[in-house]
């Protein structure tokens, strides 16, 4: 065949959710942009469940959308229920779930990508990664050994490219199992990419075998609801973007129903155990502990006598509903003998199996805080390929990755989100510092500053930085710091505007009942009070402005909350002093004598940029880290000497 | 790079490691890369051959020390190979025969040739350096040397051992537990129950803080007897504060030696009272003109007893209160003060007794203070006092009630944060906010008590170490 070379700017390899929106990133920030997939007609596929965000995911939503991002928006347009969970909790922890039309999210998506300038789909499969060896000395200095050039395609056409952006998710070499019955695909029976693997293991990257896994899809009609609890979703329903106008989401939605496992279900799950490829030993890739099959959960909690099944329709094109809950790895006689022992899925028919699907995916400890490889000048990857799971956690890195590859391109400082900023933060600085066994998921509990990091602010935490990077627009941004002056002004107000004991208020108080003031209180004071909020204090704040919604919100928690925000603000603080201690990119472990060397291996593995990030690898303790930390200063104060 | 930090090791150190008494035996730790060669110039095996090179490490050789051809001692020889010793570091101890004299001679003999003698303290600086011993081992060797009294002594073993340690570990274990249990009924409510999970813990926090608080209020007692405490003399010129000086400082004078290093002098200002440790302010204005108040004026006597724990007011027995013994005597109240009545072995001459003292000072607000009578020129009555001294701080107990103690003011600073912290977890339990919020507090409950033990990098904690080590100079 003839050498056909096209030049462009960025490939992105792999069009799931990590690859659109490093895509849309790149070429919004008007660099020309291909993106491969394997199938362009299931682009922003969702081969698991139907649902974006959900506990500590729908803040990484939010986020996304805060730095000018798509997947907020493309669910506000094809939801078929929206629901705001844990409101019986704290703030922090509010998290927003939709139940999403896969079919129409699919279609959005696409439609966006082949809307966007600079950007091009391409159906094809990379099959080769091009590269040539570093000769800058600066970026030798900084680790990097090669260079990437572009990547070629099965058909043998190159790309030329100055950054490359691997989001291959679950294709690599992938295969899918039930049982004993074992499919060399990729998920939902589509092709995986079978030559790529090779490449970048001849690039000198190291893969691994990571395993997740789906449940079964029904046949609608087989299934009797009367047994099951309807789950409505909230009205009215709040929007994911934030430039979403809440009006446009207030629409008829559609139903999911609970029930339960029994005993009876967990009893044939047991005596088939043996049966299940995992615990038979077929499947080598490492699981999600926190995404567990049914089998796990059976024999993970021995004691329980149910677990909750959701069942969740896959959108209004078919009628398969997702049986969210009991994914599983069990041969299909198995599935439908122990599906049907739950409530409501007595005569269950089985659609699509459930399955186990096992692929390669990249050891992130090679990648840099940027996304980028710390050998492979210009390569940078995202999502699943990073041993993430989750259509969120890939998204996140996707536009984290496409927008890092760009400002590189550009030259300019990478964009830069650390653990106190966003669950962004979080999700990056585990990935690239931590020995994640297994696929890795977001979850509340990993976000050390969780009460900063809430899914209502996430705009006033992160568009400044969407704006600096050139995705979000000025007037957007305009808007922003109008609603921050807003909040800041309000909040002021109400801690400077005093009520006095007098009867008028008095009154208030006993009609609330609320303890009578002794003495004048400011109206945030009374705030902090349980029984009042923002808007029932309104009749003895008449000098209040009429404010939006989000404002108020805002307002609110600022106040209420006050004492905690200023405590987790101050564990900021400490926490920024590490971080702010930087190691130098060429530092020599091995001269730091005191090292223990199973720390000595790790810092030289992870290669940490600074002491806050090194404290977090597994296998380096705090004596590890005074050694290190002292050394530094040694080191700054020898160089001080000598000038 | 890695030669700035081997600066700060690069040489070899030389110490008495024994206290500095004519003891039987005395043992010079040498420690560094040139151990070796360095002792090798001063020593000959018994067979008189220089064979130090060859020394077999973990063994102990019979010779001699010489200077030149003189021998200056026999000797034993043992020998520690890096990274097997105390400081990870070539290691060569020399047992000799003790005896001031002999011992310092060898010492200088090893500085003639080519060693450093080591700072206080060095010999666990390197061994912390080298990674040998953690943060808190190294503080509690940090405060032997230190340490002035026995309790000192005890306290900072009982640290090394690991007292304080097992009661942080205890402590932290049930914190994270606390919040292990809290994430994972956030990450996954369907397994974990939170229904009545906030009056369980609070009922779990209650004893820590109990705990807690009990340490704590060992933190004052276990801090003046393990660092002593700061006393004044005070009185008008002539009633016998240099007496009472003399005699304090003629009783068992504390000769504190630096195990792991150097001799030090004897502080002047710190004596002994059997385990009692007193730190005198300003002695040396008694010392020379035997008259603070008049000569320092009355303010500055002021400072000087506001910033003591405990205020000795001599009194001479055979004078005749003054104007300015009410003076002082109001400078003293609401202070920690022991009135001495001196020269009461002057019996005939005495005008102002135990019994009367109350009614001449009864212008003067509070005078309940313990009253002694002492003839500190014949040494008597220094016991009396110690039992008042053990009376006030001790509650009559000089032996120590409990077993742990918090001894080391950082290590209170962090208690008192993390008792703060739990108090606010009570705090938001009986406000009866979500779950979610008591993460927040108890996490800063579970961090303090890790500094304490060093397992928690805080930025102060390195702060901590370059001031405790003297490093960077």
């Amino acid at each position: 065949m003839v050498e056909v070379r096209e030049k462009i700017d960025v490939a992105i390899v792999g069009a799931g959710h990590a690859g659109c929106e490093a895509a849309l990133a790149c070429s919004r920030l008007g660099l020309d942009t291909y993106i491969f997939t394997m199938s362009a007609d299931n682009i922003a596929f969702m081969p698991c469940n139907p649902h974006i965000g959900g506990s500590s995911k729908g803040h990484l939503v939010r986020e996304i959308d805060a730095l000018g991002g798509e997947m907020g928006k493309v669910i506000d347009k094809t939801f078929l229920q929206s629901k705001m969970l844990n409101t019986s909790k704290g703030p922090a922890v509010h998290s927003l779930r939709c139940q999403a039309d896969k079919m129409e999210y699919s279609k959005e998506m696409k439609r966006i990508l082949e809307a966007q300038d600079h950007l091009t789909v391409k159906q094809a499969e990379v099959s080769e990664l091009l590269y040539e060896d570093i000769t800058d000395e600066k970026l030798k200095s900084q680790g990097y050994e090669r260079r990437i050039t572009g990547v070629k395609i099965f058909s043998g056409i190159i790309y030329e490219a100055k950054a490359v952006i691997l989001c291959t998710g679950t294709y690599l070499k992938s295969r899918c199992l039930t049982g004993e019955a074992i499919t060399y695909s990729g998920p939902n029976g589509l092709q995986p990419s079978n030559l790529l693997s090779e490449s970048l293991l001849r690039a000198g990257i190291e893969l691994r075998r990571f395993k997740t896994g789906t449940p079964a899809r029904m046949d609608g009609k087989t299934l009797d609801y009367s047994k099951m609890t309807e789950q409505f979703g909230d009205d009215p329903v709040i929007p994911f973007s934030f430039d979403t106008d809440p009006k446009d989401v207030q629409r008829p939605q559609v139903s999911c129903w609970l029930t339960y496992t029994n005993e009876k279900t967990h009893e044939i799950i047991r005596n088939n155990i043996d049966r299940s490829p995992i615990y038979a030993g077929i499947i080598e890739g490492v699981g999600p502990r926190y995404c567990p099959s049914i089998e796990d959960k059976v024999v993970k909690f021995p004691d329980h006598e149910r677990h909750q099944v959701f069942v969740e329709p896959e959108g209004t094109f078919t009628n398969e509903m997702y049986i969210d809950g009991m994914s599983s790895s069990l041969p299909e006689d198995v599935q439908i003998a122990m599906y049907r022992t739950v409530p409501g899925l007595e005569n269950c028919r089985i659609v699509k199996s459930a399955y186990a699907i096992e692929y390669d995916c990249l050891c992130p400890g090679q990648l840099h805080p940027n996304l980028e490889l710390k050998k492979i000048h210009g390569l940078f990857s995202a999502g699943q390929f990073n041993g993430s799971s989750g259509y969120e956690e890939a998204a996140a890195q996707g536009l984290y990755a496409g927008v890092n590859a760009a400002m590189e391109i550009f030259g300019k400082e990478p964009l830069s989100i650390d653990r106190s900023e966003g669950y962004i933060g979080v999700l990056v600085d585990d990935l690239v510092t931590k020995e994640n066994l297994e696929p890795y998921r977001m979850m509340t509990s990993r976000a050390e500053y969780r009460l900063l990091l809430r899914q209502d602010n996430a705009d006033l935490r992160l568009r400044a930085k969407g704006y600096e990077v050139g995705l979000i627009s000025q007037e957007k941004y305009d808007a922003l710091l109008n609603k921050q002056t807003l909040i800041d002004k309000e909040v002021q107000r109400l801690k400077n505007t005093k009520v006095g004991a007098n009867p008028i208020i008095q009154s208030f108080m006993e009609k609330n009942d609320s303890t009578p003031l002794k003495t004048a209180t400011s109206l945030a004071e009374l705030i902090c009070r349980p029984e009042f909020n923002y808007d029932n204090i309104a009749e003895i704040d008449p000098d209040r402005e009429e404010l939006p919604e989000s404002v108020k919100q805002q307002v609110e928690i600022t106040i209420r909350y006050e004492g905690y925000i200023n405590r987790q603000l101050r564990q900021v603080e400490q926490f920024k002093k590490l971080e702010k201690k930087l190691i130098p990119a060429d530092i020599d472990y091995g001269d730091v004598s005191s090292l223990r060397l199973e720390a000595r291996q790790k810092l030289e593995k992870f290669r940490p940029t600074n002491i806050g990030q090194a404290s977090r690898i597994g296998g380096v303790n705090p004596a590890d880290i005074t050694v290190l930390v002292i050394y530094l200063d040694s080191l700054r104060r020898g160089q001080s000497n000598e000038n | 790079m890695g030669n700035v930090l081997r600066s700060f090791n690069d040489d070899t150190i030389c110490a008495i490691a024994t206290a500095m008494t004519d003891a039987g035996i005395g043992i010079i730790r040498v420690s560094g890369k040139e151990a070796v060669s360095i002792c090798d110039k001063l020593y000959i095996s018994g067979k008189k051959e220089r064979d130090l090179t060859s020394h077999e490490p973990n063994t102990i050789r019979y010779g001699y020390i010489v200077d030149g051809d003189r021998i200056v001692d026999e000797v034993m020889i043992s020998f520690m190979k890096a990274p097997h010793s105390y400081t990870c570091e070539d290691v060569i101890e020399i047992n000799s025969h003790g005896g001031m004299l002999v011992m310092n001679e060898v010492l200088s003999l090893l500085l003639k040739n080519g060693c450093r003698l080591a700072e206080p303290g060095e010999f666990t600086k390197r061994a912390f350096l080298n990674g040998r011993i953690d943060l808190t081992k190294a503080e509690a060797v940090m405060d032997i040397i230190e340490a002035q009294s026995s309790f000192a002594l005890e306290s900072s073993r009982a640290q090394l051992s690991g007292n304080i340690y097992d009661e942080v570990v205890s402590l932290r274990k049930e914190i994270l537990y606390e919040m292990a249990y809290i994430e994972s009924a956030l990450d996954d409510p369907e397994n974990y129950d939170l229904t009545g999970f906030s009056s369980e813990l609070k009922s779990k926090i209650l004893p820590m803080i109990d705990k807690i608080s009990k340490l704590l209020s060992s933190a004052d007692e276990g801090i003046i007897r393990k660092d002593g405490i700061k006393t004044v003399i005070i009185g008008k010129p002539n009633a016998g504060k240099s007496s009472l000086l003399n005699a304090l400082s003629g009783s068992d004078r504390a000769i504190v030696t630096d195990i792991a290093g150097t001799t030090r002098d004897v502080i002047e200002e710190t004596v002994r009272l059997d385990d009692i440790v007193l730190n005198l302010i300003d002695t040396a204005g008694i010392r020379e003109t035997e008259d603070l108040i008049e000569k320092i004026g009355v303010d500055r006597a002021k400072e000087k007893i506001a910033e003591a724990d405990l205020c000795l007011y001599v009194l001479d027995s055979t004078s005749d209160v003054e104007e300015i013994d009410k003076d002082i005597f109001k400078l003293c109240e609401g202070k920690k003060t022991i009135v001495i009545l001196n020269k009461n072995d002057l019996t005939p001459d005495i005008k102002i007794s135990k019994d009367i003292l109350p009614m001449l000072f009864s212008d003067c607000n509070s005078i309940d203070f313990p009253i002694i009578t002492t003839s500190l020129l014949n040494r008597e009555g220094l016991d009396e006092l110690k039992h008042a001294i053990t009376d006030i701080f001790f509650n009559g107990e000089l032996a120590p009630k409990q077993e742990t103690y918090i001894t080391n003011l950082r290590h209170k600073k962090l208690f008192e944060e993390a008792l703060d912290s739990l108090k606010l977890v009570v705090d938001s339990i009986e406000k009866d906010l979500s779950e979610d919020f008591y993460t927040i507090d108890l996490s800063n409950a579970y961090s303090s008590l890790g500094e304490i033990i060093g397992q928690e990098v805080g930025d102060d904690l390195v702060e901590e170490i370059f001031s405790k080590f003297c490093m960077g100079k």
